[in-house]
């Protein structure tokens, strides 16, 4: 069995074994050990990958190359943190009867599916069954965020499955009309029109690009939905606010970069066969506009996980706008900015999981005084927030700073709005959390038990991105550049 | 080129993507929840039957396979899980209002020609059928959304969000000769899974705001986020965040 495949069964035997098991005490230690096979195998894969680059599996099936295979590792990583967190997370939430035997089963299964199914839409060499993936990601979740039954919950994922549905629904349209494109030039009746590395192949010779800008068009919509982007994000701060926290967190750090990432795949096409910057410039603006309008809502949130989920479009958006740009600079500064903000942000909910169960609400203002009692909740929440905001020492300033600079040298009026954009974010976070962190405390306000070792973890990777990107890191990602643009930052 | 003029394979298939798109239309104007099912389950039909004709004239025996896929999910199980779920929330015989019937037909032909706009552009690529297929799933896609916009209803959202998914299948069975297979199966599979779900979660919208009426879903919007609902604490339901 290649590493590859362990790496992709893996969740899915856990899955199913789950689906039987998941309601027992040893299904949250079965969770974990899923996903430090997961997470293994993907990284033995990654190392292989780095040494002799690219490979394509013998039934051309699945394809992996120095961009798919460190968004693999990143989720295997917090596919692994988040259920060391949801263990203890859940057995709370059952000692306190919000989630019965039946719907922990539910929600250990369907958490295993849902990684398998980003896992499948990362390493899959086929745009079809990417699709298939990111919808199977959409159905899994969906059953997710809907388990606690509440209104609220019910209608949140009513609202995130037409949604993402009917999105993805113009994704799939959007393949169709690739596929014909392709079909054209490379004639009909092959059984491997729909592989990317075939695609990509033709597209070097020029598909025809009025089929492929209505392609991409119905591709930007479809998979901008999942990403989030404004506006059609509507989705976004409902999901994450109704479901299980762990949940959030992935949600978060990992299901927004798959689905970006199948819009960068999408872009290399383009801009192949268009030889225009046509792509780019539609992802800065939506980019841009998400940057925007999240970091102006980000004032008006009552909720902390609604907080929290706006400045994942926020980010996400500024992530797009550094593909759409395109040079080296930007591309590597996405690229940097993906892991630092999927580290960060999976850290950030875990910590506001803990915060929620101590303060027994999400309502920002009735969390007060975290640092008081709680000082290790305190501290990784007020420390997440500070990462998240782009301060210094952490990786998400130095890839911000990086954004910043590819925009001065190519479009520096952008340069205005970032900045701003930077501002009213990072004064939208800290009015609600200086409050949460170091007011006063309600009286009989508890410790809860906390398991803060996933938080650390991640914020001392992101630390370590920020003071000094380990060689092979840089290397790597320099590779993955190259790859989206052609061209190396270093 | 005429129409006259076209191979009878090429009229039938532009006769039948007609058809397809009328029935569309059919939809959008139904107001009653038993006719809107069946509408859709023969809309399926026509879709099914183009699908066996381009297998069998152009010999591409693949496409029975989709063909067979498009008839059993869109003809016999989702019309069916529909119809059965409807008699079992006792709403089959229930009707709603459309606010300007007029208006929004009008609107549906803005989208067509809008459809057979955009799609000129890749006309120099195919013949006259294929050209007018791909304009009508363009069109069978945006009515489909046209219908999810201004129904209140869950069932006829669904019934929309199907019916884009016809559209879409159309226009991969007859102007690519299908996908590949691994594909289609996917896709099945996937909106199979889908319409199981949104059956369950009927069921759920009842229980949570004892009606399907998708108007009343207001929870969640930025405006009243201020004043989150408290009555729940009185009902004794647990309320999102609440752990005490």
């Amino acid at each position: 069995m290649t590493l590859l495949e362990t790496t992709l069964l893996a969740p899915l035997v856990g899955g199913l074994v789950l689906a039987i098991l998941g309601h027992r005490p040893v299904a949250g230690w079965i969770n974990i050990g899923v996903g430090i096979i997961t997470f293994g195998a993907s990284l033995a894969m990654a190392l292989d990958v780095f040494a002799h680059g690219p490979q394509l599996s013998p039934s051309r099936m699945f394809y992996i190359d120095a961009f798919n295979v460190y968004l693999v590792v990143l989720t295997a990583f917090v596919g692994l943190t988040t259920s060391i967190f949801s263990r203890p997370y859940m057995r709370h939430e059952v000692a306190i009867g919000r989630v019965t035997d039946r719907r922990l089963r539910l929600y250990h299964a369907m958490y295993q599916c849902f990684l398998f199914s980003m896992l499948l839409a990362l390493s899959t060499n086929n745009l079809g069954v990417l699709w298939v993936a990111m919808e199977l990601a959409t159905l899994t979740t969906v059953l997710l965020v809907s388990l606690y039954r509440t209104p609220e919950a019910i209608e949140a994922a009513w609202k995130y499955f037409i949604l993402c549905g009917v999105g993805i629904a113009q994704a799939l349209f959007g393949t169709v009309l690739i596929y014909f494109a392709a079909e054209n030039k490379l004639g009909a009746g092959r059984d491997d029109t729909l592989l990317w590395t075939v695609l990509h192949d033709a597209a070097a010779s020029n598909l025809d690009p009025a089929v492929i800008t209505l392609a991409f068009v119905f591709l930007l919509v479809g998979y901008g939905t999942k990403v989030g982007l404004v506006p059609l994000h509507n989705w976004l701060p409902d999901a994450h606010s109704e479901g299980p926290t762990p949940m959030s967190a992935v949600l978060s750090g990992l299901l927004l970069n798959v689905a970006l990432y199948a819009l960068v795949r999408v872009k290399m096409l383009v801009d192949a066969s268009l030889n225009t910057n046509l792509a780019g410039e539609l992802m800065m603006g939506f980019g841009l506009l998400s940057f925007t309008v999240a970091g102006l809502f980000l004032h008006r949130q009552h909720d902390v996980k609604r907080m929290f989920s706006y400045s994942s479009i926020e980010h996400m958006g500024l992530i797009t706008f550094g593909f759409g740009m395109g040079g080296a600079l930007a591309t590597f500064g996405a690229l940097l900015h993906m892991t630092v903000h999927s580290l960060t942000k999976s850290a950030i909910f875990i910590t506001v999981g803990h915060a929620c169960q101590l303060a027994g609400t999400q309502r920002i203002d009735q969390i007060r005084g975290l640092i008081r009692t709680q000082p290790a909740i305190g501290w990784g929440l007020l420390i997440g927030t500070v990462s998240i905001a782009g301060f210094p020492p952490f990786g998400v300033f130095i890839s911000e700073f990086l954004l910043l600079m590819a925009t001065m040298k190519e479009w520096p009026w952008l340069t205005i709005p970032l900045l701003l954009g930077f501002g009213v974010a990072f004064a939208g976070l800290f009015r609600h959390i200086q409050r949460m962190v170091f007011g006063e405390p309600p009286p009989g306000q508890r410790p809860v038990q906390a398991n803060m070792l996933p938080v650390v973890l991640h914020l001392v990777l992101v630390l370590w991105l920020g003071l000094a990107i380990p060689m092979f890191l840089s290397r790597w990602f320099e590779q993955a550049t190259v790859l989206i643009t052609g061209a190396s930052p270093l | 080129m005429e129409f006259a003029q076209l191979g009878l394979y090429n009229q039938a298939i532009i006769l039948f993507s007609a058809v397809a798109l009328l029935t569309s239309f059919l939809m959008l104007a139904q107001t009653r929840m038993l006719p809107l099912i069946f509408t859709f389950a023969w809309q399926g039909f026509l879709l099914a039957t183009v699908t066996v004709l381009v297998a069998v004239v152009t010999e591409h025996p693949h496409l029975l396979v989709s063909a067979l896929l498009t008839f059993s999910l869109k003809v016999v199980i989702i019309p069916w899980l529909l119809y059965r779920l409807s008699v079992q929330l006792r709403m089959q015989y229930n009707a709603e209002q459309i606010a300007h019937p007029t208006l929004l037909l009008i609107a549906g032909v803005a989208l067509v020609i809008f459809s057979y706009f955009v799609s000129k552009s890749i006309i120099h690529l195919s013949g006259l059928a294929t050209r007018n297929t791909i304009a009508v799933s363009v069109a069978i896609e945006l009515l489909g959304m046209l219908l999810m916009c201004v129904r209140k209803s869950a069932v006829a959202q669904v019934i929309g969000f199907m019916s884009m998914e016809s559209g879409i299948f159309f226009a991969a069975s007859v102007s690519t000769y299908g996908m590949p297979l691994i594909v289609e199966l996917g896709v099945a599979f996937d909106i199979l899974v889908a319409s199981i779900l949104f059956g369950v979660f009927f069921f759920h919208l009842k229980d949570s705001f004892g009606s399907l009426d998708v108007g009343q879903y207001n929870r969640l919007s930025e405006a009243n986020a201020s004043q989150l609902p408290v009555p729940e604490q009185a009902l004794g339901q647990p309320v999102p965040g609440d752990h005490s």
